[in-house]
């Protein structure tokens, strides 16, 4: 038997590159796929962080629009994004706390508890998918008259309704990174050597479902930023309203802010790759 | 596989638990998954659960373990009734069958855990993790990750696991069904050795009969969640109670009998019956194969196969009227497909039971 080679966790390390194997496309034609779809994606990006620097219609790039954000005149004109912006953050955080005070632990107990009503807990989470936001937010309408009574017309009480519609996003990275462990019997296993079902959670469950949980925070975040259509229609004032808002003055710093939103989304999603990438693991019983 | 066994941890040696089952009855809806079931586990003892699938045999470990809450009975540990007991407090260490370490943590913050919930002090922990992953070979592995391991070190890793908190109990479900047969029987040997050093009363269950006949001190045959019989190895093969019994541990022939006055004719051989309460008639008689021999004369029938199973071999042989018999013999005796034979009983009890 050789010697312990200690290594961090989920990094096995040296994983080699797949090989191609016989059923892969040729090089030339992963090539031109790529590049293809590459292009798609790229042509609008490149034509926005374009359009941001642009100066009048002769083709002249300039920083202007950049300085312009900044500078104390304009203000009173973009205090509607900054608002947005920070009632957008208020209610991200408040949703992402939705997702794991509530989404979170009643998967957990399905899981752990009753695993015939997962089915039943993943309809239900996956029902707001299938429905237009649009007819969503006229069912929406009469319960946020309730939600104004009780809580005031704050943006943030938003958080209720994309909670909701955030529920698919959430829902999903979360059970797969429950079938992805036998939650029942690492927590059997964990109970019999004394710990509670508190120490269960914490110690045993919350460590392993860490990737799923992040990955369901950070599509959450993503969901409230790019949310337009309930908050236009429940009147809030939101990041994306305020976008909108702000394009009919000055279209070149709505620009600017939508850039910004999506390289924050794009950063997102490299995080949750880089959480996702750094959990892989070798099979469990190695020849 | 390594071969010499370490002396175990003076510090895990102990008196033994005496365990009790009584009349204790579980229910699925309508389902009884344990029909009023008695068992007494002496101190010390390694008691087998045997069974086929769905006989009760995993819930009873697990209503044991208090990981299934029991509709009636009682449950005692030394005496004391645990049944209301929950299971982090019960004391038991437990191995079970799918692979249950920590992924998240390394092979010694595993054993180490259950140290820690019993808030046993760093230093003392360190030492007993050490001595612990020593008692199962496995002390280079300390730093490791459960991935990093075989299955085999990884059911070992669960026993020094289970073994380090000094639990009064130990139960095993099914440890070994994972894994493949060279390291099954490496474990279980190794999981008798580690018992009978530590004198923890252990309670096994199994479904593989070879299995509880290598290992335990007594084994209890289950049935539709009851117990059929409970006895020594020797007891349950060579005085099986019941059909149930005879037909579960060990290989039988089911050769048609006539009963009378506690004796079953068997193709004209008299052998004594095992069960005195079947009525007379006629009976299914339960013969191990060897029990039965190639002679000069007696009933007669063709060779249809013979295997060769290392330091014995069996032939089946298909009798004249049609029933197919199967005979252990030496090695050197061989026998070809389609030679004619004649068969012998030996006088060894069987069980019968009444056909049906």
């Amino acid at each position: 038997m050789s010697a312990a080679v200690p290594s961090r966790p989920f990094r096995p390390g040296g994983a080699a590159r797949p090989r191609r194997s016989g059923v892969a496309p040729s090089r030339v034609t992963a090539v031109v796929v790529l590049t293809v779809v590459g292009l798609v994606f790229a042509v609008p990006l490149v034509a926005l962080a374009q359009f941001t620097f642009r100066q009048g219609t002769d083709g002249a790039l300039t920083l202007d629009h950049y300085a312009a954000i900044v500078d104390p005149v304009n203000a009173v004109t973009y205090q509607p994004v900054f608002d947005g912006l920070g009632a957008s953050l208020l209610i991200a955080v408040i949703t992402v706390g939705i997702v794991l005070l509530v989404l979170l632990p009643a998967q957990i107990v399905t899981a752990l508890r009753y695993p015939r009503l997962r089915r039943v807990l993943e309809f239900v989470c996956l029902v707001p998918i299938t429905v237009p936001v649009v007819v969503l937010v006229v069912g929406f309408i009469p319960v946020y008259q309730v939600v104004a009574q009780v809580f005031g017309s704050g943006a943030w009480t938003l958080a209720f309704a994309i909670g909701i519609v955030s529920l698919p996003f959430a829902f999903r990275p979360i059970a797969a990174a429950l079938t992805a462990i036998d939650v029942t019997v690492l927590a059997e296993a964990a109970r019999s050597l004394g710990a509670s079902w508190w120490t269960v959670t914490w110690r045993i469950l919350l460590p392993n479902l860490r990737r799923g949980i992040t990955a369901a925070c950070f599509l959450t975040i993503t969901v409230v930023l790019g949310e337009y259509t309930l908050a236009s229609f429940l009147s809030r004032t939101t990041f994306q309203t305020a976008l909108l808002l702000v394009q009919s003055t000055d279209p070149y710093v709505a620009a600017v802010f939508s850039l910004a939103a999506l390289l924050f989304g794009f950063v997102l999603l490299v995080l949750i790759g880089r959480v996702g990438a750094a959990r892989q693991r070798t099979p469990k019983e190695p020849a | 596989m390594t071969t010499t066994a370490p002396a175990v941890p003076t510090s895990l040696i102990t008196t033994g638990a005496a365990v009790e089952l009584e009349a204790v009855e579980k229910r699925y809806g309508s389902h009884r998954a344990l029909a009023g079931l008695s068992l007494r586990v002496e101190p010390g003892e390694f008691v087998s659960l045997l069974g086929p699938s769905g006989c009760g045999k995993t819930t009873a470990l697990r209503a044991l373990a208090g990981l299934e809450a029991i509709d009636a009975g009682a449950i005692r540990i030394d005496g004391a009734d645990v049944a209301a007991v929950p299971v982090e407090k019960r004391d038991i260490g437990m191995v079970f069958q799918q692979y249950s370490l920590f992924p998240h943590m390394t092979v010694r913050q595993n054993v180490a855990f259950g140290l820690e919930m019993r808030k046993v002090p760093a230093a003392a922990r360190r030492e007993r993790v050490v001595e612990a992953l020593d008692m199962v070979h496995l002390v280079d592995f300390a730093d490791r990750w459960p991935h990093q391991l075989s299955g085999g070190q990884q059911q070992r890793v669960a026993l020094a696991r289970a073994l380090v908190t000094r639990p009064r109990v130990l139960l095993l479900d099914e440890p070994l069904s994972a894994l493949d047969a060279k390291v099954r029987v490496s474990l279980r040997d190794e999981i008798r050795r580690i018992q009978t050093d530590l004198g923890i009363t252990t309670v096994f269950v199994t479904h593989d009969q070879e299995e509880a006949l290598a290992v335990s001190d007594r084994i209890a045959v289950m049935n539709a969640g009851d117990i059929e019989q409970v006895g020594t190895p020797e007891e349950l093969y060579r005085r099986p109670v019941s059909a149930f019994t005879a037909d579960f541990v060990g290989q039988s022939n089911r050769l048609p009998g006539d009963l009378r006055d506690g004796d079953v004719f068997v193709y004209g051989f008299r052998v004594p019956a095992l069960d005195a309460g079947t009525p007379d008639g006629p009976v299914t008689a339960f013969v191990r194969p060897e029990d039965v021999v190639f002679a000069a004369e007696g009933v007669t029938g063709t060779v249809v196969a013979s295997s060769f199973l290392g330091s014995i071999r069996r032939t089946t042989v298909r009798l004249d009227d049609d029933t197919v018999v199967t005979v252990q013999h030496e090695v050197g005796d061989r026998r070809t497909t389609g030679e004619a034979v004649a068969l012998r009983l030996l006088g060894a009890p069987v069980a019968v039971a009444p056909l049906a």
